[in-house]
């Protein structure tokens, strides 16, 4: 049984403390007026010599290519009070870049979890109560993210400008999508997923708890069968909600694998988050009969699913650069232009550093060596989503600053704290899983 | 010289893993192990030293990637150039996202083949070579341990025997 530390806790609460505190000033230090807004670039700018000319070409490579939505909607605005509105928009889109990052790697360790049970893994079963401490997550995580996209159905904030009435009296496309991109069917459409997810962690994390305690093996069975069937619902769902929560940021845009590109990001973060956690409760004396060979396997898994996500991220840019269509290729331009430090910085952590430090089998095995990796690779995964959130929200008024990492520590914070907490409320082995036995002499 | 082998015929792959283990516990070399199908983990519990064909293959692949790389640039910058999809830059660095499918097939193309024709020139296998195996047996239900004898026959056979051997022929060869 896993006693959640007294230092864990109180390092926990002082992340979410030092988080909610860098959050606020973000918030507060946002523009309220134009003005304002013009001071703080002019601010920014201070010191270097034709920033400003160097700024006003920038801006209209912006309004050519990156927020075309905006521009299009605004053609009455002006391009001070759009700028106004990016740095309006930043502590949000911080804050729900950091939200979703999280939630999202709660969502990856359950579509892992529910993949060992369908396929009946024999290697696995030592590390599920450590999966489901992780997908435990998913009711807070997914609860904030829902109360940040009902925020934004209310006009807090522009994150999605298709939920703005006058935008929308004014662009063709977006009414031709309206059918879909509603914000009363949006905020259906998300409850169902979240609701859905939550269903299934729930439901099969009590069979689970049953089956220890069981005689026979019905839970495990029934489990095995509601998990593959979750799978369905959860490749659906999941897609929907790529397009939902973040394509729509960019309404003119669309991509038809981008459902299976955030997969394999939040896969990919919910498998080194297990590994992460299972390292860690390792190194403090427990999961005893977790050995290296059970590392390796997840360290293989870091391995595949990273070279997976580098396989889709590089066919959904080639196919767009090669065909050259302006509407596809505006999303790429502005990401190269605007972005290039951590666009091209996110395929180095997630692509070439996994490659090089998870080839050798021998490495896999070394748990500070996964670690490490696993550091860049959550990293970098941040970097992905930043680089999908905030072109479209914050145009070229990004900086990793403030907002940004207090939101991380933030959702780190509640995220250590909601995960061991859980992780403390039952045994931290299963008793009858029927494979527990072969997960145990699992030898590579 | 007169030599003398023995062969311990196994017919259960668990069985014969903790033979092997049990042979290599009271310090006796093993010879070979012939087995119908690829026993996990038998070469680590033989002691035989760790196999250096991802090494050769790493070689490969990075090959096949400068193949590739001067292969298209020969192709399709400096021979014959197009202008595809509005891009008639002449540059292969501008144009590298086309040539990645070709980069990373080819890597995989040497890699994989090159690796099989390096395994198969070390295991000493070509088209028509004579079976070595001693008995066809070992191709169908059967594991077969080869151990040399050095005038200690009677112990060997007796621990050959005890670790659960359902067959062993001693065979004298001089050559």
């Amino acid at each position: 049984m896993y006693t959640f530390s007294n230092r864990l806790k109180i390092t926990s609460f002082i992340l979410m403390a030092i988080g909610a505190l860098a959050i606020g000033v973000g918030f507060v230090s946002a523009p309220t007026t134009v003005e304002q807004a013009k001071a703080m670039v002019a601010a920014h700018d201070d010191g270097h010599g034709g920033a400003h000319a160097e700024e006003a070409g920038q801006a209209a490579a912006a309004e050519h290519s990156g927020a075309m939505a905006h521009e299009e909607a605004g053609h009455g605005m002006s391009h001070d009070e759009h700028l106004l509105h990016q740095l309006q928009n930043k502590p949000w889109a911080a804050l729900y870049v950091a939200a979703f990052f999280f939630f999202m790697i709660a969502l990856g360790a359950l579509a892992f979890y529910a993949i060992q049970h369908a396929s009946q893994a024999g290697w696995s079963p030592l590390l599920f109560r450590v999966m489901e401490g992780i997908t435990s997550y998913l009711v807070p995580g997914g609860i904030i993210v829902f109360l940040i996209l009902l925020l934004s159905v209310l006009h807090m904030n522009h994150l999605f400008v298709w939920m703005d009435a006058d935008v929308v009296a004014e662009d063709k496309l977006l009414q031709g999508k309206s059918g879909f991109l509603n914000p009363i069917w949006f905020l259906v459409r998300a409850a169902i997923f979240l609701g859905g997810w939550i269903l299934y962690r729930e439901y099969s994390r009590k069979l689970s708890l049953q089956q220890d305690g069981a005689s026979d093996n019905a839970n495990f069975k029934l489990n095995f069968r509601i998990s593959a069937g979750f799978l369905v619902f959860y490749l659906i769902t999941e897609s929907m909600m790529s397009w939902d929560w973040i394509m729509s940021v960019d309404p003119h845009w669309f991509s038809t694998l981008f459902g299976w590109y955030v997969f394999a990001s939040m896969f990919v973060s919910g498998i080194t988050v297990i590994a992460l956690v299972s390292i860690y409760l390792k190194s403090k004396g427990y999961l005893e009969e977790v050995s290296d060979s059970h590392i390796h396997d997840l360290a293989k898994f870091m391995f595949g699913i990273s070279i997976f996500w580098t396989y889709l991220w590089f066919s959904q840019f080639m196919l767009i650069w090669y065909s050259n269509i302006p509407e596809e290729v505006t999303y790429y331009v502005t990401r190269i232009e605007d972005y290039k430090l951590p666009f091209f910085a996110m395929v180095v952590m997630n692509f070439v550093f996994p490659i090089l430090i998870l080839m050798n089998s021998e490495f896999k095995r070394v748990n500070w060596f996964v670690i490490m990796a696993g550091l860049v690779i959550l990293a970098g995964h941040y970097l992905d989503i930043f680089n999908m959130i905030m072109p479209s929200t914050v145009g070229d008024q990004w900086y990793i600053g403030i907002p940004e990492i207090g939101a991380v520590i933030f959702f780190l914070g509640l995220f250590i704290f909601w995960v061991f907490r859980a992780l403390s409320t039952v045994p931290l082995q299963p008793k009858r899983n029927p494979f527990i036995e072969e997960s145990k002499h699992f030898h590579y | 010289m007169a030599s003398t082998t023995i062969h311990a015929y196994y017919d259960d792959d668990d069985v014969l893993m903790h033979a092997v283990k049990k042979v290599k516990a009271a310090k006796h070399h093993i010879e070979e192990v012939y087995c119908p199908f690829p026993v996990h983990g038998l070469d680590k519990a033989m002691g035989l030293a760790p196999t250096r064909i991802a090494i050769t293959s790493f070689i490969y692949g990075c090959i096949g990637l400068l193949v590739s790389i001067i292969m298209m640039n020969y192709i399709m910058i400096e021979d014959w150039p197009q202008d595809i999809g509005g891009k008639p830059s002449f540059s292969y660095i501008e144009n590298m996202p086309a040539f990645v499918p070709i980069m990373f097939e080819l890597t995989v193309f040497f890699a994989a083949h090159l690796m099989v024709i390096t395994f198969y020139l070390r295991s000493r296998l070509w088209p028509f070579k004579k079976a070595e195996n001693p008995d066809v047996r070992s191709t169908d239900a059967h594991f077969i341990m080869e151990i040399e004898v050095h005038d200690n026959e009677k112990e060997l056979t007796d621990l050959l025997l005890d670790t659960g051997a359902v067959e062993l022929n001693i065979i004298k060869n001089s050559h």
